[in-house]
Order: C-alpha cells, then structure tokens, then sequence
C-alpha cells in the first residue's frame, strides 16, 4: 500500500513538473491569405518536431488584424505570443520597444540567406525585428496575345510613356477589354501604395528632408495628371472602387490588358483553375521615366514577438520553423515549388526547381531588388519606406490623402483641387505632430 | 366593379410586398448561392444564378480550416447570456421609470439614448485596458458583461414604451389586493407584457449575435464568435469569395432560422401598442 502511494505521489510529481511544457501554448495572430492559411495546413509538420508547443491560431483580415494586435501590443495586452505585421510597423513597433529581438533563431536558420532589401526593412540598429515570411513587390502583368494583337513588345523594363501607348492599343471598350487596370480604392495601403511608387519614379517623394509635404510639386502633379490620364481613357468603369481583388477578378476574367499590383498576384493570374487568361500572361518590371526609379513596391508579411510575451522561447522556435529554409523544402514536398512562399530567401531564387515551376520567380526578384526602402525616391528624403512612410501618423494621413486621388478618378474634385487638399491636410497633421512648426 | 378593384389592388399589394421581401432578402440568398459556387464561378461575369456547378467544396474547407462549433456555442452563450443579464436589469428600471416616474427620468431616458451615439472606437483602449487589468480579454464573461452594457439602452427603452402601454390601475389594483413589489412585477406585470419582453429578448440576440466590433476586438482563439469567424475569410489580397460566402452562411443560419420560427413574435412585439 505504502509502496502504491508512493508511486501516486511519484506519479503526480512528474505529471505537475512535465505539465507546464506540455501546456505551452502560442497564440498564433496572422492574415487569411493563401501562404499563411498552408501555413495553418502544415503545422503538423512543427508539432511532431515540437512536441511540447501546442499552436492556437487567430485569423483576421488584414485591416482587422492590424487593429487587433496594435490595440494589443500597445497595451501591452499580452493576447498573442506570435504576431503577423507588415514592413509598415516592424520599424516602428522595434523602434518603440514592443518587439523582441530576433537575432538568435539558431546556427542553421543562415540569416545572411534573407533577401537584403526585405532584411534591411525589418532591421533596427542592427538587429532583426521581425522574420519575413513573404516577401512581394509589384510589377507589370499583361496579356501578351493582346499585346501581339496590338502589334507591340512589352520590354522587360518599360517606361510610363510606354505603358500609355501600349493602353491605349489594347483598349477595346465595346468588347469590354480595357488597357489598364489600377487601384483606385481609398486606403493607403491601396490606392497610395500604387500612386506613391509611381511618384517615387516621376521624382516626387511625399516630405523633404525638413518633413515638409511636396503635393505641390511638379513631380506629383506629373503623377496624379499621368495616373488620371490612364484611368479615365484606359481604365475599367467605377475604377475608383477598385482594389488588388477587383482588378484580379478583371485581370482573371479578360477583361485588362495591363495590371500593374503585387507580384503575389502572378501566381493567381496563372493558375488555370482560376484564370481564363493564364496561358497568355507575361512580366515586366514597373515601369518608369528615367529617374533612376521604378514605380514598384516592397512589402513583407513577417512573423514577430510583443514584448508583453511570456512565451519568448518558444515563440522563436515556431519563428524559426515558418521561415526558415526547410519550411520551403516542406511546402515544396507538399504542394509543390510553385506555391512556396516567395521572396525572402536568396537561395529560392538559386534553386533550379523553383524557377522553372515559377516562370514568374525572376520578375519578382528583380522587382523586390529594384527596391530601395532606406533609399525609395529621386531626391534624398527623411524617412524609410518605399510606398508608405514609416512614422505613426502615416495611416491617418496615407488614408485622407488616399480619399482626395479617390475623388479626383470619380470625377468629384479636380486634380488640382485633390493636391491642394492633400498637401493642407499632411501639413495640418504633420504640424499637429510636431515635425513642423 | 368594387369586388375587381378590391382583387386588383390585392394583387398589386402582394406583388409590391413580395418585391420589396426579395430586394431586402437578395444579398442574402446571393450569399448563399456563391458559397455553391467554385471560387472562378464566383467572380464569372456575367454572373450566373443558378446555372453553375454546384459544390460543397467550400464547406468541406471551411470546416477543415475552422472550429465552427466552437464559435457558435460562443456566439450562443454571449448571445443569450448578455440578453438575459440584460433583461435582468431592464425589467426593473423600466418599470421604474413607467410607473414610478421621478423629475428627471425623461433626462435619464434621453442619457441612457445618448451613450449609443458615441463611435464604440473612441473606448477601445480604456475598455480593452480594463479588460486586460480583470483578466477578462478573450472570456465570454467579458462579452456578456460589455454587449449586455452597450445594449442596454435598447432594451430598456423598449420595455420602458411597452410598460406605458399598460394601465397603471392594474398593478394598483393588484397592491389593493394585497401583492408585494416582487408580485407585482413578476406575477402581474411581466404576463401581460409578455409580448414586448419576447420582441425585446429576440430583437437583443440578434444585435449580440451581429456585433462585430467589440467581439472583434477583446477576443483572440478562445472567446471569438462567429463574427470573428466570418472575419477570418475576408481577405483584400486574394478572391476568396465563395468561401467567405459559406462562412458566412453558415453564420447566418442560426440567427436565421431563429428570425424564421419567431417573426410572429416579433412583429407582435414590435407593433405592440401601435395601434389602438
């Protein structure tokens, strides 16, 4: 009996010890798109590696998950172990002490692999905030029988100029194919995430080196008339509602001769399943006008850890797993090279497997390298960020300035009188904020 | 001639109302027939009605991907439970404020109004901070407690204009009879205000079951409803139409046929008093 009790006790004991590794869980916040939902699918893979972690997933869309874990991570709320952030907050957020470090994901992760465009967005001081795990830039997608039809050749590397008469060709509106497709929704991750990269290839940049707004410029007016130009001849109707989803949806359906978005959309547009134009898709860079830069993005989706964790450790393991060069390998075992999450690894782009099941592998490195967060415009200017402008007050201003071009494509308000409005209301918070007097 | 015209604009009456009955129940049925469509179908143009490829493909991934279960029997139990706290405490206000009226109830009435017309986003962070202090984010409890406070104004007003329909000589006549505050209120009271208390129970789930911003935002895995749920199928970078659309379904269907079994109740409860 004496013998019976002390192997209860015995029992207990370990199961008490050996329970905390077995409970710990991560809270895992991340967006609902294609990569990180294969991303949920093959997490069997970790937990037989890990055992002791258990992984609880959150799902948002994107405009809500950025609300939920800023609320979170600025309270210090404490509800997510593992957060999903774009290239936007990674500095800020590192900056303003919420993110642990990540500069010791162990000896076989080869952080040198990162690719050094995506890897310097997400770096602070030296040091590693967030872990891509796709990277995107944008580029020029367009129907090549069209453009044969049209009796032109899309270069690998066209100029606006280009893009105009290569529209206006395409354009045959009674069968309703337009040249061009462009976002025109609000937002300042849609419609200025286009505009500000083709402003950055017009030479314009959204403050100078004294924060000080530049919608009156040359550069942006050229932008904005050029843009307009396009939409209003070129472009679908009802243009000013439309996102990276819509414009997929025409581009899918035939009816674009031109789209020019995120590189993450080539493997969409060639998916046959999906697309009634996939055999007929080529690439080209985004274009631009001979300054020096193009008018394309960089944007990542990383994975981060709040400061408020209590689960640091294991957090970085997971890290560690999802971006790292076997994660590849797993997703390329599973589903195929062609769906591996692309652009953050140098060496995806050396693996012969992936570029032949990728034809559009080369484009998006090119593009991803064509970008330049530290350095993103003509003249030199104060901040980081290719398509954003990486302070706090960005959203806020990227938005309002946003609903002004939105308006000018509707045809509510004129382009001059949208530019005006932009500059009064960036200089009104830019001032609130402090940057000027 | 009377009889035709009679039958005529009979006709015109039920085809007027059965328009009106099919443009307010359309996005909902085209809701449900793209979650049967694949996701190339939903996003064809011109779009087709009916004559597609049926499939199940998109429940079978959403319930792969997702724990329905989970979510609904958060959306039941923060539903039901903030309905009957709230209900709890609106009874006895409104009755207050119906038969035993002070100087100021009007104002408190016109107060109780007022904290619905601030944008819920302008209390986000005091709320979520407090929530964080109880250990209360993502708990159903916290739900209860936050969709019970922010409906309550609703629910008091409601029962408040079904009380005033009914003569206050009643209950005075139960009190000469003898009948405690207690009876009073539940054994005369509440039965003939059946109907209005069964409106208002079932017109507060249905807002519990809807809301969307502050069970978006003090949830994470465990306490999330099926709004969260929902969320989670929405993405801009992607079409994912006929899947977010079977969520959706499958959201809706609840609260759904709930409406269905009950609409007698509710448009009884909701005209209650309208016409005398």
């Amino acid at each position: 009996m004496t013998t019976f009790i002390r192997a209860l006790l015995g029992a207990t004991a370990i199961s008490l010890a050996v329970s905390p590794a077995l409970a710990e869980k991560l809270t895992i916040a991340t967006v609902n798109n294609g990569d990180m939902i294969r991303m949920q699918r093959l997490t069997d893979d970790f937990a037989a590696k890990h055992p002791g972690i258990e992984l609880e997933w959150v799902v948002l869309e994107e405009n809500v998950l950025r609300q939920r874990v800023t609320t979170d991570i600025a309270t210090k709320g404490g509800q997510y172990d593992v957060m999903t952030i774009g290239t936007y907050e990674a500095p800020i957020w590192a900056k303003q002490g919420w993110l642990v470090a990540l500069d010791d994901l162990g000896a076989d992760y080869d952080v040198d692999d990162l690719l050094p465009a995506i890897r310097g967005g997400l770096t602070v001081d030296g040091k590693l905030y967030a872990a891509p795990f796709y990277g995107e830039s944008s580029m020029v997608m367009y129907r090549q029988d069209l453009m044969e039809k049209a009796g032109l050749t899309m270069p690998d590397a066209p100029t606006w100029d280009f893009i105009k008469q290569a529209a206006a060709a395409m354009t045959d509106k009674g069968n309703e194919v337009y040249g061009i497709c462009l976002r025109g929704k609000a937002g300042w991750g849609e419609n200025m995430a286009f505009l500000s990269a083709m402003a950055n290839s017009y030479g314009a940049r959204w403050f100078d080196m004294d924060w000080k707004p530049q919608f009156d410029s040359e550069a942006w007016k050229a932008t904005l008339a050029d843009y307009l130009y396009l939409m209003n001849n070129y472009g679908p109707p009802g243009a000013s509602s439309n996102g990276f989803n819509e414009n997929l949806a025409l581009f899918q359906t035939g009816k674009c001769g031109m789209w020019i978005d995120a590189t993450v959309a080539a493997s969409f547009v060639t998916n046959p399943n999906d697309s009634q134009v996939a055999e007929q898709v080529g690439f080209a860079l985004a274009p631009d006008n001979g300054l020096g830069k193009r008018g394309n993005w960089l944007w990542a989706w990383n994975l981060a850890i709040p400061a408020g964790s209590q689960k640091t450790e294991a957090a970085k393991t997971f890290i560690g797993w999802a971006t790292s060069k076997d994660y590849l390998e797993l997703v390329a075992s599973k589903e195929g090279w062609a769906n591996v999450p692309p652009g953050t690894r140098t060496s995806l782009y050396e693996n012969e497997k992936y570029l032949e099941a990728a034809p559009f592998a080369k484009m998006t490195l090119d593009s991803i390298n064509a970008a330049d967060p530290q350095k993103p415009t003509v003249d030199e200017v104060p901040y980081v960020g290719v398509q954003f402008v990486a302070i706090p007050e960005f959203q806020g201003i990227g938005t309002a300035v946003g609903q002004q071009f939105s308006a000018a494509l509707a045809g509510s308000v004129s382009a001059e009188q949208a530019l005006q409005n932009a500059q009064q209301a960036t200089e009104r918070t830019m001032r609130r904020a402090g940057y000027i007097k | 001639m009377a009889r035709r015209a009679t039958g005529t604009r009979k006709i015109l009456v039920t085809l007027a109302a059965w328009s009106v009955g099919l443009a307010i129940f359309f996005p909902i049925l085209w809701t449900i027939l793209t979650s049967f469509k694949t996701e190339a179908e939903a996003i064809a143009s011109p779009p087709s009605l009916i004559a597609f490829r049926w499939t199940l493909e998109n429940y079978v991934e959403v319930n792969a991907r997702s724990d329905y279960f989970l979510h609904f029997m958060n959306s039941v139990v923060i539903s039901l439970g903030s309905t009957l706290l709230g209900l709890l405490i609106a009874i006895p206000a409104a009755w207050s404020m119906a038969f035993v009226p002070a100087k100021r109830t009007k104002d408190i009435l016109m107060w109780m109004l007022s904290t619905k017309m601030l944008p819920p986003v302008g209390v986000l962070v005091p709320i979520y901070l407090i929530f964080r202090d109880f250990g209360l984010l993502d708990t159903r409890i916290g739900l209860i407690v936050v969709l019970t406070l922010i409906n309550l104004p609703i629910i008091v007003w409601m029962l408040f204009t079904y009380f005033k329909e009914i003569p206050g000589e009643i209950l005075e006549a139960a009190r000469m009879d003898g009948a405690s505050l207690w009876d009073e209120v539940v054994h005369v009271l509440t039965p003939m205000a059946v109907p209005g208390i069964a409106s208002t129970l079932l017109l507060n789930i249905i807002l519990a079951w809807n809301e969307a911003f502050w069970t978006l935002n003090l949830t994470a895995a465990k306490a999330a409803p099926l709004t969260a749920f929902i969320a989670s199928y929405s993405s801009p970078e992607g079409l994912f139409y006929a899947k977010l659309s079977a969520a959706s379904t499958l959201a809706i269907a609840p609260i759904l046929i709930l409406g269905w079994f009950s609409q007698k109740q509710l448009v009884r409860g909701l005209t209650f008093g309208a016409v005398k």
